[in-house]
């Protein structure tokens, strides 16, 4: 009998990935294609949902056709997503109305501060897990609707969908138009604010409170279970799992115990702890949000840390100040001296995340002297990922009472040698890399197995598991928390920077 | 002018004209220039891009030679984007063949190790990143000593690491010519006792060397009972190059 396989699909914040892994989590086979980012005004980011699944539509065959595969021998689709960036399309025609606003948009900031009121930011989180905050869905949704005229009234005649990108793959892997199945997934849900954490349904209160009519939304589905046979791309072939990327990559890492953590480093970089069927509500800035749920079993939930600008930032050195070609070269030009010259780069281009949730935060290079060259900036823009990844980890210790004792990561990132022992060195515990890097993909692949019977249990998941690559902390403790204060003042420079009267 | 390419002789003016013009040139200013038409031109460019000849401005309108064009001497691929490259490759022949992976470039003499794999077995193993290694003792090194026409990474003395080393450069002549016809590298006790390993090239564009690939484990795994290489292991040695070397060509 051929091989059999399953087919991740991981729409991206930069690209979409097919990926294809076989029976023991191996990876067979990948494409992939950029799509572009627009950029109309600054702060704003969207993506051209149609080039999305032209995309989709690309890579899955590529996929297939580098191992000389076909459709019969992919057993499921998993669906895996840049969370929160959401779009608005018409339910007759297909077609998307206007672009899909990324994530990393902050158009939205004044309706944010307007939505907090006298109540504050966290106004909502004990109904979501989630402070009011440009990153999420809601703020997005009801901007949508408010500045696109007539559309409210057509969307509560249920002319129009709403939808994260899951939900409009799936959409469209079912025939869009044609009786495409408009659904979601619990862990996408979770990062719209618009679903109750505990009840895992739309809640009332929310959707009043953000003026978005029901009618909109999809039906929210468990992360792991049949969502609908495809007619497209991949026709009789079942979609068996839609989650969020970072949650994906949690399931990938075969985290699905209480206490077992990760962290994603690519375009943004995001530490999950998984906290059981346990709703914790953090009190040092991290989310509560939903890790998976499997067909009918309970909900697991997660703590999430969730850093905006880190691969990103690598990205700007690249394209906008052109100092290196390739993402990669990065390390090279940073090897070129030894430390960073007393310079620090707090990457708050929309605001700071966690664990500070600071909208009204912008970017700063600090220390700044005539001795700084591009060789201590390339150094400065990675360590930025580490002292954002140790701000992280400090608030999820307090919050979890334990101290991490070794961090498990993923993510384009990863490739980084230099980062990843300043990472060791910074955080003083032993950094881990997986055999699978693309681990959001795995975890898709994992979930969607899972649901037809491909892999029987989760068990089973936890013997593909192994160390890839592993870095050992080696840092002098008194520069590490040197380090750590100048990095400290440097994030005190970017707050207040928008001023309520600009 | 029999037996010459038309298209190299066009990239050649291409090239001659952004030399001369160092505030770049559009496609039109290009094409006005050498009477070619707009979608002529624009492949040239293009296929100049990808090898990294020329470079486009943030607007993408104007075209200038790159840095790297006037360093051709040295290796164009950065060793940390070839690590970047092959890291799914190499994991996923780790996982396949139970083994410690690695990829190497020539640097100066010797074969740097830019990437290491740990073997799938959760053992305690250190990172081996950025150590070399002897070319002519190891099957990463004859990977891409084999295709190393300037010759400047040849050895000038065959230092012996163990009885199995080969030492005589007609010997290790006539192992590089034998690289070059099956497409890889075998390794049998010739640098550390009781280790052999697989390695083969990784072709970029235009099928330039710019590294290898290739595993590395205990002779009892790696070769058969007649003390052969594993067909098997070579096999997806040879097929983890091939998939890195068609990433690096951009063709998925
Ligand atoms: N070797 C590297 N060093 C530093 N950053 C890198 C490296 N390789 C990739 N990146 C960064 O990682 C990100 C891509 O990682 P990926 O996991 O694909 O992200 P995403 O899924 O968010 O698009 C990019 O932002 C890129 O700048
Ligand atoms: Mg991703």
């Amino acid at each position: 009998m051929a091989e059999q396989y399953v087919a991740a699909v991981d729409q991206g914040t930069n690209s979409t990935r097919c990926i294809l892994f076989d029976r023991r989590g191996r990876l067979v086979s990948v494409a992939q294609r950029e799509h572009r980012q627009l950029f109309p005004k600054p702060g704003w980011v969207e993506h051209d949902a149609a080039e999305i699944w032209r995309n989709v539509t690309r890579v899955v065959p590529a996929a297939l056709r580098q191992v000389g595969a076909e459709p019969g021998q992919i057993v499921a689709i998993g669906i895996t997503n840049q969370r929160e960036t959401s779009l608005l399309w018409d339910r007759a025609t297909g077609r998307p109305i206007g672009n899909a606003v990324v994530w990393q948009d902050t158009r939205t900031d004044r309706l944010v501060a307007e939505l907090a009121g006298d109540e504050g930011l966290d106004r909502f989180a004990d109904l979501c897990g989630l402070p009011l905050n440009t990153y999420f869905s809601a703020p997005r949704l009801k901007w949508m609707l408010d500045h696109t005229p007539g559309l409210r009234a057509r969307a509560e005649r249920g002319e129009v969908l709403f939808g994260t990108m899951e939900t409009w793959l799936i959409w469209n892997f079912t025939g869009g138009a044609n009786g495409g199945l408009h659904v979601t997934d619990v862990t996408n849900a979770s990062r719209t604010m618009l679903m109750n954490i505990a009840s895992l349904e739309w809640d009332d209160e929310l959707l009043a409170a953000f003026d978005v009519p029901r009618a909109v939304l999809p039906e929210i589905r468990p992360s792991s279970g049949v969502f609908a046979t495809a007619t497209e791309v991949l026709p009789g072939v079942r979609i068996g799992a839609a989650l969020g990327d970072q949650q994906a990559a949690l399931f990938g890492q075969t985290c699905f115990s209480a206490g077992e953590a990760k962290c994603t480093y690519g375009t943004g970089s995001f530490l999950l702890l998984h906290t059981g069927q346990e709703i914790v509500r953090s009190k040092h800035g991290m989310l509560t949000t939903v890790a998976y749920q499997i067909g009918d079993e309970p909900a697991s939930y997660a703590l999430e840390g969730s850093m905006a600008v880190t691969g990103s930032l690598v990205q700007w050195f690249r394209d906008g100040l052109g100092l290196i070609h390739t993402a990669a070269e990065i390390e090279t030009l940073a090897r070129t001296v030894d430390d960073n010259g007393g310079a620090y780069i707090v990457p708050a281009f929309s605001g700071l995340f966690a664990p500070h949730w600071r909208s009204e935060a912008r970017g700063v290079i600090a220390g700044l002297t005539g001795y700084i060259t591009k060789g201590h900036l390339a150094r400065a823009v990675l360590e930025a990922t580490g002292f954002q990844t140790l701000e992280v980890v400090d608030a999820m210790n307090a919050d979890s009472g334990i101290a991490l004792t070794a961090l498990k990561v993923d993510g384009g990132m990863t490739a980084n040698n230099l980062l990843m022992q300043f990472l060791a060195d910074l955080l003083d515990v032993r950094v881990v890399r997986p055999m699978v890097t693309e681990t959001v993909s795995l975890g898709a692949a994992y979930a969607a197995g899972l649901a037809v019977g491909y892999w029987p249990d989760l068990e089973g998941l936890r013997s593909n598991w192994h160390r890839a690559g592993q870095w050992l902390p080696n840092m002098d403790p008194t520069r590490r928390a040197t380090e750590y204060a100048n990095w400290q003042a440097a994030v005190q420079r970017t707050f207040n920077w928008i001023r309520p009267d600009q | 002018m029999p037996g010459s390419v038309q298209s190299i002789e066009r990239a050649a003016a291409v090239l001659r004209l952004l030399a001369a013009a160092p505030n770049g040139l559009g496609v039109a200013d290009v094409g006005n220039a050498l009477g070619l038409a707009k979608t002529t031109v624009h492949g040239i460019l293009r296929t100049l891009h990808q090898v990294g000849f020329v470079e486009q401005d943030r607007s993408g309108a104007h075209y200038h030679l790159s840095d790297a064009f006037g360093r051709l001497g040295e290796s164009y691929l950065d060793p940390n984007e070839l690590r970047s490259r092959a890291i799914n490759w190499a994991d996923s022949l780790a996982a396949r063949s139970g083994e410690v992976v690695r990829v190497g470039r020539l640097d100066g003499s010797k074969v740097v190790i830019v990437h290491h794999v740990f073997r799938p077995d959760d053992s305690d193993q250190d990172l081996d990143v950025g150590t070399t290694l002897p070319p002519h003792a190891t099957a990463l090194g004859k990977a891409v000593l084999a295709y190393d026409a300037s010759g400047a990474a040849r050895p000038k003395r065959l230092e012996a690491f163990t009885t199995r080393t080969i030492t005589d450069p007609a010997r290790l002549a006539e192992e590089l010519a034998t690289v070059r016809s099956r497409g890889w590298a075998g390794e049998f006790e010739e640098h550390t006792i009781e280790i052999a390993g697989i390695a083969a090239p990784i072709r970029g564009l235009g099928g330039l060397v710019v590294g290898a690939v290739g595993l590395i484990g205990r002779i009892e795994r790696i070769c058969d009972s007649r003390l052969r290489h594993r067909a098997d292991l070579v096999t997806m040695v040879r097929a983890t190059a091939e998939a890195i070397a068609r990433d690096l060509r951009g063709d998925s």
